[in-house]
C-alpha cells in the first residue's frame, strides 16, 4: 500500500515527521482563526460603546490581578433564562475594547457583564470590604485591601493607555496626558467599582432579548 | 526480580552512555511540584467551603491561589514529569545519550526558575488573565526559549539515534513539542505597557477564539498527547508486551494531532462567536472520540495477557486505571462538546469535574505508576514500599472518584436550578439560593482532594526511600515474597 509506504518514510526522517506535524496540526487553527481575524463584525464597537476611561482601564487590570474571572462570567448566553436573570444576551460588538477578553468558564459566582449600574457604588463598597455583609450565603473573598492602595500605584497610566492607544484603541494624546491626574487621589476600590459600573452598558436590563 | 536484575545490568552496560541524572531531577521537581500545586488546589477548595481561609490576605485569596494551582500542576508537575520521561525513553528508544547536554541543563535550570518566578508572580497578582497562560509576557519568553531548547535536544537525540524507526513515544512528545510551541507563542503575542503588564494583541471575541485554540490544545498536546508518548513507551515496558497495534497507533496518532486542533471553540458555545465557529468545532469534537478510543483501546490490549501481573506490581496498576479514566474523560468531553448538552454544563462545576477527571484520574495516575517503575530502575534498587504504593492507589482512586461525583452532582443541580423558569416566566432561583446548595458537594470535594494529595505525599515519601535506600526490614520482607510468588 502506497500510504504505508509513504509512512515508512516518515517514520524514519526526523524531519519529515516534524514537517508533517506542523502541516497537519495547523490546519484546524488556520480554518477557525484566520476568517476570525477577518470578520469585521467581531472587532467593530458597538456604536454606544466608549473605551474605557483611565479609571475603569486601572479598575478592569485590578480585576484581572485579583483573577475575578476565574469565578465571575462575563458572557451571557442568548437563552431565555439567562436572559431574564442577567439582561440581554452578550454580543461581540460590546467587547472589542477588551484586551484580554474576560468572559471566563465558570459561574462560581454570577455573570457581571450587565452589572453595570445594578447596585450602587456604596453597595459595591461594603460589598468587596465584606460580601457577607450583603449577601449572606455568599463564598467570595474579601478585599479589604482594595480600599487601602491608590489606583496607580506604580504611575503606569499613561503607558497603558500609550499601549492600548497603539492597538487602536482610540485615545487621543491629550486625553493620555491628562490621566494621571484624572486617577489621582482615586483607591483601587474606586477604580474597580468604576470598572464594574461600567460593565454592559450598551444595552439596558430591561430591554429583554 | 527480573526487573530489578535488568536494570542493573542495563546500567553496567551503558555506564556513561545514559544522562539519567537529569531524569532523576525532573522527576524529584515533578513530584514537589504536585504536592505544590494539589495543596493550593486543597486549601482552595477549602475556602469555597470555609471564606474566612481567605485571611484578607491578598496572596491567599482564591482567584490568586487557583492561579497557582493549575499552573504548578499542569507545568510544574505535568511539564516536569513530560520532559522527565521524554528524556529518559527517547535516550533508551535512540539508543544514544541525549544531544546537547548542556542545553538539557539549561532546559532544567531555566524550566524550574520559570515555574519559581513565575509561581510567585501570580501570588503577586501579576497575572495576564487568559487561562492556562497567566503568566505575564517576560515569563512567556522565557517560556518560548526553553521550550525551544528542550525542542532541540529532544530532536537532535532523535536525529543521532542508532536505529531506523522513531519509536511512537516519540511521536507524541515531538507532536507536545512542536504543538505547545505554536500554541504558546500566537496565544501570548502582547504589547507590553510595563514590565509586568501587557495586552492582548487580540481584541475580545478575536481574543477568545485565540484563546481556546490555545486553551483546549493545552490541553490536547500537553495533557493528553504528551502523557500518551509516556503511555506508548511505558505501558509496553510494565506489561513487558510489545503494543497490540502499531498501525493502530499510527491512524489514532495522525488523526488525533489533525483533528484535536479544531475543537477549542465548543468553550465557546452560545457565546459572541461565529456560530459555524461552535459548530465545526462540535463536529470536531465528537470525530476526537475515534482516535482517543483507539489509542485506549490499543492500550487495554496491551496489557491483555498480562492481567496477573496487577496482583503484585502497583506501578502497572496506577497505569491500566489510568487508562480507564482516559477512555472516560475523552467520552465525556466529546458529549460536553455538544452545544444542547453544554448548555447544562458550560459555567458549572459538572466542567471542573471534567477536567479533574482527566487531570487526576488520567495525568496524575499514568505519572505516578511511571514514577513507581522509573524512580527504581533510576535508583537501581526496588520500590521501598510496594505496600504503601497499594495504599497510594486506593487513596487516589477514592479521592478522584469522590471528586467527580460530588462535581457531577454539584454542575447539574446549578444547571437545572439556573435554568428553571417558573409558570410566569421568570427565574425561579435566585443566584445566592442556588450558591447555597453548593455547600455539601464544596465538602466532599474537598474531602476527595484531600484523599488524593495524602496519596501524593506517601508516594513521595515511597520514592525518596527507594531512591536514598532507606528501607524498613518490615516493607522490605512482604515486596519480595509477593515477587517471588509470580
Amino acid at each position: 500500500m502506497n500510504l504505508l509506504a509513504l509512512h515508512k518514510r516518515i517514520e524514519r526522517n526526523s524531519g519529515l515527521l516534524i514537517f508533517g506535524i506542523l502541516v497537519v496540526s495547523s490546519i484546524g487553527g488556520l480554518v477557525q482563526i484566520v476568517p476570525s481575524i477577518f470578520q469585521d463584525s467581531l472587532s467593530t464597537p458597538a456604536e454606544q460603546l466608549a473605551p474605557y476611561t483611565p479609571l475603569q482601564l486601572l479598575g478592569r487590570d485590578v480585576y484581572i490581578r485579583e483573577s475575578c474571572s476565574s469565578c465571575h462570567s462575563q458572557q451571557i448566553r442568548p437563552l431565555l433564562a439567562e436572559v431574564r436573570r442577567y439582561g440581554p444576551y452578550s454580543r461581540a460588538e460590546e467587547f472589542v475594547y477588551d484586551r484580554p477578553f474576560l468572559w471566563g468558564s465558570k459561574r462560581t459566582g454570577p455573570d457581571l457583564h450587565r452589572i453595570g449600574g445594578k447596585y450602587t457604588d456604596d453597595w459595591h463598597r461594603v460589598h468587596m470590604r465584606n460580601p457577607r455583609d450583603v449577601v449572606p450565603e455568599s463564598i467570595m473573598p474579601a478585599y479589604p485591601w482594595l480600599a487601602q492602595s491608590a489606583a496607580d500605584r506604580d504611575g503606569s497610566i499613561t503607558r497603558r493607555l500609550g499601549a492600548l492607544q497603539r492597538l487602536g484603541h482610540p485615545y487621543s494624546d491629550e486625553e493620555i496626558a491628562a490621566a494621571p491626574g484624572a486617577v489621582d487621589g482615586k483607591t483601587e476600590l474606586d477604580a474597580l467599582i468604576a470598572y464594574l459600573q461600567s460593565l454592559g452598558r450598551t444595552r439596558t436590563r430591561e430591554e429583554g432579548l | 526480580m527480573e526487573d530489578t536484575a535488568g536494570a542493573a545490568t542495563e546500567a553496567q552496560a551503558r555506564p556513561a552512555r545514559y544522562d539519567d541524572r537529569i531524569v532523576t531531577l525532573f522527576t524529584a521537581c515533578a513530584v514537589a511540584w504536585a504536592i505544590v500545586g494539589m495543596s493550593a488546589g486543597v486549601y482552595a477548595a477549602a475556602e469555597l467551603v470555609w471564606p474566612g481561609l481567605n485571611l484578607d490576605l491578598p496572596w491567599l485569596s482564591f482567584g490568586r491561589l487557583r492561579t497557582l494551582h493549575t499552573t504548578a500542576v499542569i507545568f510544574g508537575f505535568g511539564v516536569s514529569a513530560l520532559i522527565a520521561t521524554s528524556f529518559y525513553s527517547v535516550q533508551r528508544t535512540s539508543h544514544v545519550g541525549l544531544f546537547a547536554p548542556r542545553l538539557a541543563w539549561f532546559v532544567f535550570y531555566g524550566w524550574q526558575a520559570i515555574m519559581v518566578l513565575g509561581g510567585l508572580s501570580l501570588l503577586a497578582g501579576v497575572n495576564a488573565s487568559k487561562e492556562y497562560a497567566e503568566l505575564e509576557w517576560p515569563f512567556d519568553v522565557a517560556i518560548a526559549v526553553v521550550w525551544v531548547a528542550y525542542g532541540v535536544v529532544f530532536f537532535g537525540t532523535i536525529a543521532r539515534r542508532k536505529m531506523a524507526p522513531i519509536y511512537i513515544s516519540n511521536w507524541f512528545y515531538g507532536a507536545l513539542i512542536i504543538v505547545v510551541t505554536m500554541l504558546h507563542v500566537v496565544n501570548s503575542l502582547a504589547l507590553p505597557a510595563t514590565l509586568t503588564k501587557s495586552y492582548s494583541l487580540y481584541p475580545g471575541a478575536q481574543d477568545a477564539i485565540v484563546q481556546w485554540w490555545y486553551g483546549h490544545n493545552a490541553v490536547g498536546f500537553l495533557l493528553t498527547g504528551g502523557f500518551l508518548g509516556m503511555l506508548y513507551y511505558f505501558l509496553p515496558k510494565q506489561a513487558e508486551r510489545p503494543i497490540w497495534s502499531y498501525r493502530l497507533s499510527i491512524v489514532a496518532f495522525w488523526a488525533f494531532v489533525y483533528s484535536y486542533i479544531w475543537a477549542g471553540p465548543h468553550h465557546l458555545h452560545y457565546n459572541a462567536v461565529p456560530e459555524w465557529v461552535q459548530s465545526l468545532a462540535m463536529v470536531m469534537s465528537l470525530i476526537l472520540l475515534a482516535p482517543s478510543w483507539a489509542t485506549m483501546i490499543n492500550g487495554i490490549m496491551t496489557v491483555s495477557g498480562a492481567w496477573r501481573r496487577l496482583r503484585t506490581d502497583p506501578a502497572l496498576k496506577f497505569i491500566v486505571l489510568s487508562l480507564a479514566f482516559y477512555g472516560l474523560a475523552t467520552f465525556e468531553g466529546p458529549m460536553m462538546a455538544i452545544r444542547s448538552v453544554n448548555v447544562m454544563s458550560h459555567f458549572t462545576e459538572w466542567t471542573v469535574g471534567h477536567v479533574h477527571s482527566g487531570a487526576l484520574g488520567w495525568n496524575a495516575l499514568i505519572t505516578f505508576g511511571t514514577f513507581y517503575y522509573l524512580v527504581p530502575k533510576l535508583a537501581g534498587r526496588p520500590l521501598a514500599s510496594p505496600r504503601l504504593a497499594n495504599v497510594h492507589f486506593w487513596l487516589a482512586l477514592t479521592g478522584v472518584m469522590l471528586y467527580v461525583l460530588a462535581m457531577w452532582g454539584a454542575g447539574v443541580t446549578q444547571s437545572l436550578l439556573w435554568l428553571s423558569l417558573d409558570e410566569l416566566g421568570e427565574v425561579q432561583y435566585g443566584f445566592n439560593e442556588v450558591m447555597a446548595a453548593m455547600a455539601p458537594y464544596y465538602g466532599l470535594r474537598l474531602l476527595g482532594g484531600l484523599l488524593f494529595l495524602g496519596g501524593a505525599v506517601l508516594m513521595a515519601v515511597n520514592l525518596w526511600r527507594t531512591f536514598t535506600g532507606v528501607e524498613r526490614a518490615a516493607d522490605a520482607a512482604p515486596a519480595a515474597l509477593a515477587l517471588e510468588t509470580r
